[in-house]
């Protein structure tokens, strides 16, 4: 059991368990708490993957910002505790059985798959950290287009929840 | 073997997606339901990097930044078009959200 | 000894832990102090001075009264959130001091060579910029877990404050960037030595260059830590105390020491972005410089010691010997042939630090606050292009050959 190993179940652990937390919550602030717990196990992920701009760009904008937001709608908007609802008895005592044998399936077969072995395609690739310099420079050079077309998507977004928000007066 | 192998990145994003999808199935709450699409798009982003890595090739880190900017532009709309529905039914239920007019 | 030997980097890092928190927290205790002194002396009276000698037992009693003071839950709050805000605050703001370096040099710990850097990361100022973003939530979520309205009104006010003016302290730092051309802390200082080529007695500091960035970043930086003059959310004459209404005793000082990091955090970011970092403005050749910190904790140590004669009685004499041994003991270390060489980084460093702290202070002291509205439209409509054309204005700069230096 070497280090990356045991980094990954713990971040691992720690992913799953917000995004259980998210779906057993009862208040929607509580959920909004555990999606930013997801996002920053996600970032060590990342980190561990050699990605480390993604990994500090993951925390500036998505549990920074993306998810501020969020709290501050569910703080505006004053929403309280959910109301109950009843669940089919079916998806309880088949479902949950029936997914998680799916899933231990899934997992069998990707580790005796081709995909499940060692990473690389031949390149090599021990566990690089990828700089900076070198993802801007494909962001910048061939993925060019991309970027600027974004840019235009989130001018359109900015007037579209501008417009939405705006009372009548 | 020193280096975790890509199957257990892709098995931990196949299970946040696939509880993504049960959050977005089973809750009431229009906001939760959007943070479960936030959850399964993290999930698809993690699939992006660990793949980014494993083939050595940068493009899915580039595009793991595009996803990102895209949820942003989402959930900015999202929020927004939530504001109104709680302006206009007084309620965040999703049960309350049947008719088409507003 | 094995231990240390086989774990080398995970011991030394947490020896340098240890140290620096205390160091640290000792900072924090004694800024609030300082903040009392100066603003009272710009205020024409006296500080703090009948606890302890010149007023300095003060954050020792105030750190007792906090520990003593009744913890009030108030009814209706959200537990787990109203014990967690305050935790997150001021952890977040305490751990963004791992990643700035101190000085140049490389010392010994336990045999091993370091450093004078907890954590030299590569891409080191993202991962600030994503520490102090989090720092929002201990903002917000202590207004909302207070089940109150004012807390909850300032909570938002000032969460929608900190983000507004995030944005504008993170562009107005890519001019650096872009001419550093690295993320890396201890390169960002390297890239600031030595002097004009035909203004040779201006150091190649990036405040120069970057004068408007500088501005936009500090403004945008008082901002940033709700300070006055933006400290409008949490006033008392506004929102009672704002987002930290309810909090009481040792919870209400948590908030109030991460605050003070806050203010730490972005003077260390000022001092090695712009005022290059652990530097000295003097020439290397000025070696008789070397000197200076010694000659100024003897200094120190000798007015203490003409003022415990002289002026105190009882108590406070005692107190003034105590610190006069101290800063004479320290004068005396810094003479060591040793320590000499490691002192200087981390004597320029902080005597930027402390000019930045007091400029701080002196703004709290003399200027009055905004309101909301001019608060948040100067975030946006002015600090936000500003910052963007200072950031084109550099990338052209550097486009053209001429003008860049290398």
């Amino acid at each position: 059991m070497s280090l990356p190993f045991i980094l990954f179940f713990v971040f691992a652990l720690i992913a799953i368990g917000g995004a259980v937390l998210l779906i057993v919550a009862r208040e929607p602030i509580h959920s909004a708490l555990s999606l930013i717990l997801v996002m920053m196990s996600l970032a060590g992920l990342y980190l561990m993957l050699g990605a480390e701009f993604i990994a500090s760009v993951q925390i500036i904008v998505y549990a920074g910002a993306i998810m501020v937001l969020f709290v501050f709608v569910i703080m505006l908007l004053n929403a309280g505790v959910e109301e109950r609802t009843d669940y089919s008895k079916m998806a309880k005592y088949a479902g949950i059985p029936l997914g998680i044998l799916l899933l231990l399936e899934l997992a069998h077969w990707m580790h005796h798959s081709l995909i499940g072995k060692t990473p690389a395609n031949g390149a090599g690739s021990a566990n690089v950290m990828v700089s900076t310099r070198e993802l801007s420079m494909q962001l910048f050079q061939k993925y060019l287009f991309p970027f600027e077309a974004t840019s235009i998507l989130i001018l359109i977004a900015i007037l579209g929840a501008l417009v939405l928000a705006k009372r009548d007066e | 073997m020193n280096v975790v192998p890509v199957a257990y990145y892709l098995v931990l994003s196949a299970v946040l997606f696939g509880l993504g999808v049960v959050a977005f199935v089973f809750k009431r709450n229009i906001i939760t339901i959007l943070l479960a699409i936030e959850l399964m798009l993290n999930a698809v982003n993690l699939a992006f990097v660990a793949f980014s890595q494993a083939w050595n090739h940068l493009s899915g880190q580039v595009f793991v930044l595009f996803v990102i900017v895209v949820a942003a532009a989402e959930a900015a709309v999202g929020l927004g078009i939530i504001i109104l529905i709680q302006r206009s039914r007084q309620s965040l239920n999703v049960e309350r959200v049947d008719l088409l007019k507003l | 000894m094995e231990f240390v030997t086989q774990h080398a980097v995970l011991v030394v890092s947490l020896v340098k832990i240890v140290i620096l928190l205390f160091l640290t927290l000792t900072t924090l205790a004694y800024l609030t102090w300082f903040e009392r002194k100066v603003v009272a002396h710009i205020q024409s009276r006296w500080g703090p001075y009948y606890v302890g000698a010149h007023g300095l037992l003060q954050p020792l009693a105030d750190g007792v009264k906090f520990l003593f003071k009744e913890d009030v839950t108030p009814p209706g709050a959200d537990k787990f959130l109203y014990v967690l805000a305050p935790f997150l605050a001021l952890s977040l703001a305490l751990t963004t001091i791992a990643l700035i370096p101190f000085g140049p040099a490389t010392i010994t710990i336990l045999g091993q060579p370091t450093q004078l850097i907890v954590a030299d990361v590569n891409i080191g100022l993202m991962f600030l910029f994503a520490i102090t973003s989090i720092g929002v939530y201990g903002v917000a979520l202590a207004g909302w877990s207070s089940n109150s309205k004012y807390p909850l009104l300032g909570g938002l006010r000032s969460s929608a404050q900190m983000i507004s003016y995030e944005v504008a302290l993170t562009l107005s730092v890519v001019g650096v960037v872009l001419l550093a051309g690295t993320l890396n802390f201890n390169e960002m200082v390297s890239d600031q030595t030595g002097y004009y080529r035909y203004l040779p007695f201006i150091p190649r500091w990036h405040v120069f260059p970057q004068i408007i960035g500088f501005l936009c970043y500090f403004t945008s930086a008082i901002a940033e830590t709700n300070r006055v003059p933006f400290d409008l959310p949490e006033a008392e004459t506004e929102l009672v105390a704002g987002f930290h209404t309810e909090y009481s005793s040792f919870k209400f000082a948590m908030f109030f020491m991460a605050e003070y990091a806050n203010m730490l955090t972005v003077s260390f970011l000022a001092t090695i972005l712009f005022l290059g970092g652990w530097l000295s403005p003097f020439p290397e050749s000025w070696t008789f410089l070397q000197y200076l910190p010694a000659v100024l904790l003897l200094g120190l140590g000798v007015y203490l010691a003409y003022d415990a004669v002289m002026g105190a009685t009882g108590i406070a004499r005692i107190q003034l010997v105590v610190i006069t041994c101290g800063a004479l003991l320290l004068g005396a270390l810094c003479l060591l042939p040793a320590v000499m060489p490691v002192i200087q980084g981390p004597f320029w460093f902080l005597l930027k630090v402390g000019g930045l702290l007091f400029f701080y202070v002196w703004t709290r002291g003399t200027l009055p606050r905004f309101r909301y509205d001019q608060l948040m439209s100067l975030g946006w409509k002015l600090l936000l292009p500003v910052s963007l054309a200072n950031l084109v204005g550099t990338a052209l700069w550097i486009v053209f050959p001429f003008l860049v230096k290398h």
